[in-house]
């Protein structure tokens, strides 16, 4: 049973946001980590980039395979967590304290159709 | 699970070990069980094992047995020895490949073919239409046979624990004994393997292998699934059916010519494969380490400074031995010298590298 915070909000790509003042900081569920397995590298968009909602901003590539990410809300990349590029592992290790970007956002209605807590859990189970 | 699929006679242990389950020729097989890069590295390290009963057994026997073998095989099984085994192709007459497989030389007569999974149905149907004008009986037994694969540099000692047969050290690479269980029934085991270190395959009947799992995981041997199977045997520079050989893929151009022994009087696929190796063929088989951390995947393309796109990757991975982006690509030929600058787009952008050996790993066969 993945693990889902109370507090965040979800999209249906499995990302997960935190607001804070404007800035909405995104990072990948604790489902999709699992889902994924290890993770070894992580392709970062640069600070600056304009991103849309539902638009791919970068991606997660496991042993295996490669996940592309999805901007769940539309804005300018005030920040990216440059720490994953030497350390992707942590995505598996703690996937909500390692977030990956954070965005200024352009519409904060567009977190509206994003899922809280308890309607992500749902989709996971 | 799509009920549609088949199962090993492992695939009870798989689900109660908590495997991640997923799809594969047909099969409902384990991925992982602890995560590909700690089974990877137990492989190169200690010992893991691999449920590989998928895989098809197909025995060709009679009067006519090596000459028809060697009309369906790239390799030559003249003089091959009992207890021996070749590694080579079936190929088409336009060279492409049927499939890639083993071929034991049985002790008393006759032959075992080992032959991938995903292939069985189709190797089958073609061997059977090459039968008429020889006196040989080709049985399909796949479903009789459970295997396990298992392979590291701790691999002998987990083998003679379990047989304790000490004589078992003494088997050679590519060579094979035959068993008896209690019952009398028959139990290969051979020195050959897909990861690149020493390790044994071992066929038996499904009652067998389930006990010889069940000891093997007490034993303290780490239970590996198809995911690092397919980074481990890329980082040996071995190729995977489908995506290194195919119908359009023939061994040539998979830089596999010294296993088509193109001075056999004959073999099917024969002038076709000795003309690729004469004019050149159009493409071939690369591999590329690129100067980045980006991960090269099947499908995406190889290109040249200037943007024109001269191959494909076939595989690729962050390879886990070796900490570098590595992939297999088919590239036009004029590209596929050692040392040639290409490059592989991934995703927006494109990332720089060089064609260098294929055999990525430094292989520890017990020879």
């Amino acid at each position: 049973m993945s693990k889902v915070i109370e507090g965040l909000l979800y999209s249906e790509s499995h990302e997960w946001v935190k607001v804070e003042d404007g800035i909405a900081v995104i990072g990948v569920s604790d489902y999709a980590q699992s889902e994924m397995g290890d993770i070894t590298y992580v392709d970062l968009p640069s600070e600056g980039d304009e991103v849309a909602a539902g638009e791919e901003f970068g991606a997660l590539e496991s042993v295996k395979a490669s996940s592309e990410l999805y901007c769940p809300v539309s804005g300018v990349v005030e920040e990216v967590n440059s720490e994953l590029e030497a350390a992707p592992e942590k995505v598996n290790e703690d996937p909500y304290g390692a977030w990956i970007i954070k965005v200024r956002m352009s519409d904060a209605a567009e977190l509206d159709a994003l899922m809280d807590a308890a309607a992500y859990s749902k989709i996971t189970e | 699970m799509d009920q549609s699929l088949k199962t090993t006679c492992l695939h009870d242990e798989h689900v109660a070990l908590g495997a991640k389950m997923s799809p594969f020729a047909g099969f409902d097989m384990p991925i992982q069980y602890s995560g590909i890069i700690n089974e990877h590295n137990a492989v190169r390290t200690a010992v893991g094992m691999f449920d590989v009963s998928h895989m098809g057994e197909i025995f060709i026997d009679g009067p006519d047995a090596e000459k028809f073998v060697n009309h369906i095989f790239t390799g030559d099984v003249r003089g091959l020895l009992p207890g021996h085994i070749l590694y080579g192709m079936m190929c088409y007459p336009d060279g492409g490949t049927v499939d890639d497989l083993l071929v034991y030389k049985e002790f008393e007569s006759g032959f075992l073919l080992v032959v991938n999974a995903a292939n069985i149905e189709k190797d089958y149907e073609w061997i059977l239409a090459q039968v008429p004008g020889h006196e040989v009986e080709v049985f399909n037994d796949s479903e009789s046979w459970g295997q396990i694969a298992l392979q590291g540099p701790k691999a002998e000692d987990a083998l003679i624990r379990y047989f304790d047969i000490e004589e078992l050290r003494d088997l050679e690479f590519y060579t094979f004994y035959d068993l008896e269980d209690e019952e009398g029934g028959r139990i290969i085991v051979s020195r050959t393997g897909y990861t690149g270190e020493d390790g044994f395959e071992i066929y038996a009947s499904p009652d067998n292998i389930k006990d010889m799992w069940e000891a093997f995981l007490e034993d303290g041997v780490v239970p590996c699934g198809l995911g690092c199977r397919d980074t481990l045997r890329f980082e040996a520079g071995l190729p995977l059916y489908g995506d290194e050989l195919s119908p359009e893929i023939s061994p040539v151009m998979a830089g596999l010519s010294m296993f088509c022994k193109l001075d056999k009087p004959e073999f099917i696929g024969k002038d076709a494969l000795a003309a690729q190796k004469a004019e050149g063929v159009a493409r071939k088989l690369v591999g590329i380490e690129l100067k980045d951390n980006a991960i090269p995947r099947a499908g995406y393309p190889v290109e040249l400074e200037d943007g024109t796109v001269v191959g494909v990757v076939t595989t690729g991975y962050h390879s886990i031995s070796l900490d570098k982006s590595l992939c297999f690509a088919l590239v036009e030929s004029a590209y596929a010298a050692l040392g040639t600058p290409l490059f592989v787009r991934i995703r927006k952008h494109v990332f720089p590298g060089e064609v260098i050996k294929k055999r990525f790993y430094k292989t520890n066969y017990k020879k």
